[in-house]
């Protein structure tokens, strides 16, 4: 069969041509590149989703995040820590964790008064927009392209006003070293391909951990099929953990 | 002769800012790491120290390197989602090197088990629960149950088949993990003509005292009595129900 082109068809021929010769010489090197294993930050954006229905309150996140990152075993410095919320019939909401729940959780706080319960696990929600790093006087905390908020504490001064900032109570000062330290998402796990160790070892898979810019990730797939909620949204601090199906009276 | 004539108090001035701004130049040169800047407003090599910090655990897909028919047997079970970590500990240096470190194998009971599986009314209903206390009391979990394939344990037919509420409520006792042969001799013809030929009971205080009394030789934490004062009169399952004891 024979084809027509018409002059302006023939001409955008002739530029489409070596664009697409350039493109394909600028991209094929690049994508070598990436599976050459070498990580590339600006290529990730992490977050984490936490499916309430599914978490058992057996506390081994918080187990596995102490030994993994060598958080004092003291039971008052966690990065990650598992809550119980008691809710009566009369409205009274109770919350404990203790030990941040690394234990397991001693039974007796529920009564036939109770209305519900449930466990909440916790972490640095690595907000979008973090107090944390903007009061940070030396530049010590800060968020890496990737998304996650780390602590470098080889430049912390210990001033602890990140502590005081963050409104979800994620940050301890490491009683060693005297400097600020939290959840990191496992950077040193993440950036190997590995999960965070809290992840890893989630015995039902209430913690999901994945790409927040790819369509195809475990949490972009959790988070099409749940009612996302996240702690505190009034404070505008926009937390890139997100929980599945929370209930209104979680603080 | 001067090309520009500035007034003495301006001269000054500009020696002293001279100064300051090299004393400024010195010190931000000497102070300001090297790598900060170079992304944002943060030490560029301090996000390179923490992405090179060591590892403890080493993922379940490295295990099953090596132990595959576990893992095998796992996947397919109902702890199939779990990582061998999550009862073994963290295992990076034994994957490494398998003689740096052996991971741990929890046996007891209560160890690892019970941080799941111990009943709690904040559980999500439907996860499997028991009550520790009156479940198989002092018996090891691994006893009865495979954790790589953690089906119910199939209960043994021989007496359970006819005397089924006596072997559920014995099973949940502290008697549980204890044959009914080791107190009732069965002859092999009760099977087939139940009513002509009886299981015995004990017959004497002394076989309860086999494990109960004071000088008897069996694990500490069985109770004992002192038989020479405790209901000398009676047989001991004339007061308690051997299938269930109580305590």
């Amino acid at each position: 069969m024979e084809q027509d082109y018409d002059r302006r068809e023939i001409l955008m021929k002739l530029v489409e041509l070596p664009c697409s010769a350039v493109l394909l010489a600028v991209c094929g090197p690049l994508e070598a590149l990436a599976a050459d294993g070498e990580y590339d930050a600006r290529e990730h954006y992490y977050g984490m989703g936490i499916q309430v229905d599914k978490c058992i309150g057996c506390g081994r996140c918080v187990a596995a995040c102490k030994a993994e990152n060598d958080v004092p075993p003291e039971p008052f410095y966690f990065r990650t820590w598992v809550e119980r919320y008691v809710i009566d019939s009369d409205g009274e909401v109770k919350v404990d964790s203790p030990e941040g729940g690394i234990n397991g959780f001693p039974a007796g706080e529920e009564d036939e008064d109770t209305l519900r319960a449930f466990f909440i696990p916790k972490l640095c929600n690595h907000c979008d927009n973090p107090p944390c790093v903007q009061v940070c006087p030396v530049g010590a905390t800060f968020m890496t392209e990737d998304g996650v908020t780390l602590v470098d504490a080889d430049y912390c001064i210990g001033c602890r006003y990140c502590i005081q900032a963050c409104p979800y109570g994620a940050r301890y000062l490491d009683p060693r070293t005297k400097t600020a330290d939290k959840c990191t998402f496992c950077y040193h796990r993440i950036t190997r391909g590995l999960l965070p160790a809290c992840v890893e070892v989630c015995p039902t898979g209430a913690r999901v951990f994945g790409e927040l810019h790819s369509l195809a990730s475990p949490l972009r797939r959790l988070m099409r099929m749940s009612q996302l909620q996240v702690l505190k949204p009034f404070l505008n601090t926009e937390p890139k953990v997100y929980y599945a199906n929370l209930d209104g009276e979680v603080r | 002769m001067r090309l520009w004539k500035f007034p003495d108090q301006v001269v000054r001035l500009a020696i002293l800012l001279a100064l300051a701004l090299a004393a400024m130049i010195f010190v931000r040169g000497r102070f300001v790491p090297a790598s900060f800047g170079e992304i944002g407003h943060y030490r560029a090599d301090a996000v390179t120290a923490i992405a090179a910090l060591p590892i403890r655990y080493a993922g379940s897909l490295v295990c099953a390197d090596c132990h595959d028919y576990e893992s095998e047997v796992k996947n397919r079970s109902y702890h199939g989602p779990l990582a061998c970590e999550v009862c073994h500990g963290p295992g990076a240096l034994h994957a490494e090197d398998p003689g740096a470190q052996t991971p741990v194998i929890p046996r007891e009971r209560g160890v690892a088990c019970l941080y799941c599986h111990d009943y709690l009314p904040s559980r999500p209903t439907g996860f499997p629960q028991i009550i520790e206390r009156l479940h198989n009391p002092l018996q090891p979990c691994i006893g009865c149950h495979d954790p790589h394939d953690p089906r119910p344990p199939a209960v043994p037919e021989a007496c359970s088949a006819c005397h089924a509420q006596i072997a559920r409520t014995k099973a949940v006792s502290h008697h549980g993990a204890l044959a009914c042969e080791v107190c009732h001799e069965v002859a092999p013809e009760h099977h087939e003509q139940p009513r002509s030929f009886l299981p015995r009971k004990p017959t004497t205080r002394q076989f309860c005292g086999g494990c109960h009394a004071r000088d008897a030789e069996a694990p500490v934490e069985i109770p004992r009595v002192d038989f020479a004062t405790h209901g000398e009169r009676y047989l001991c399952w004339q007061c308690h129900y051997p299938h269930h004891p109580e305590g």
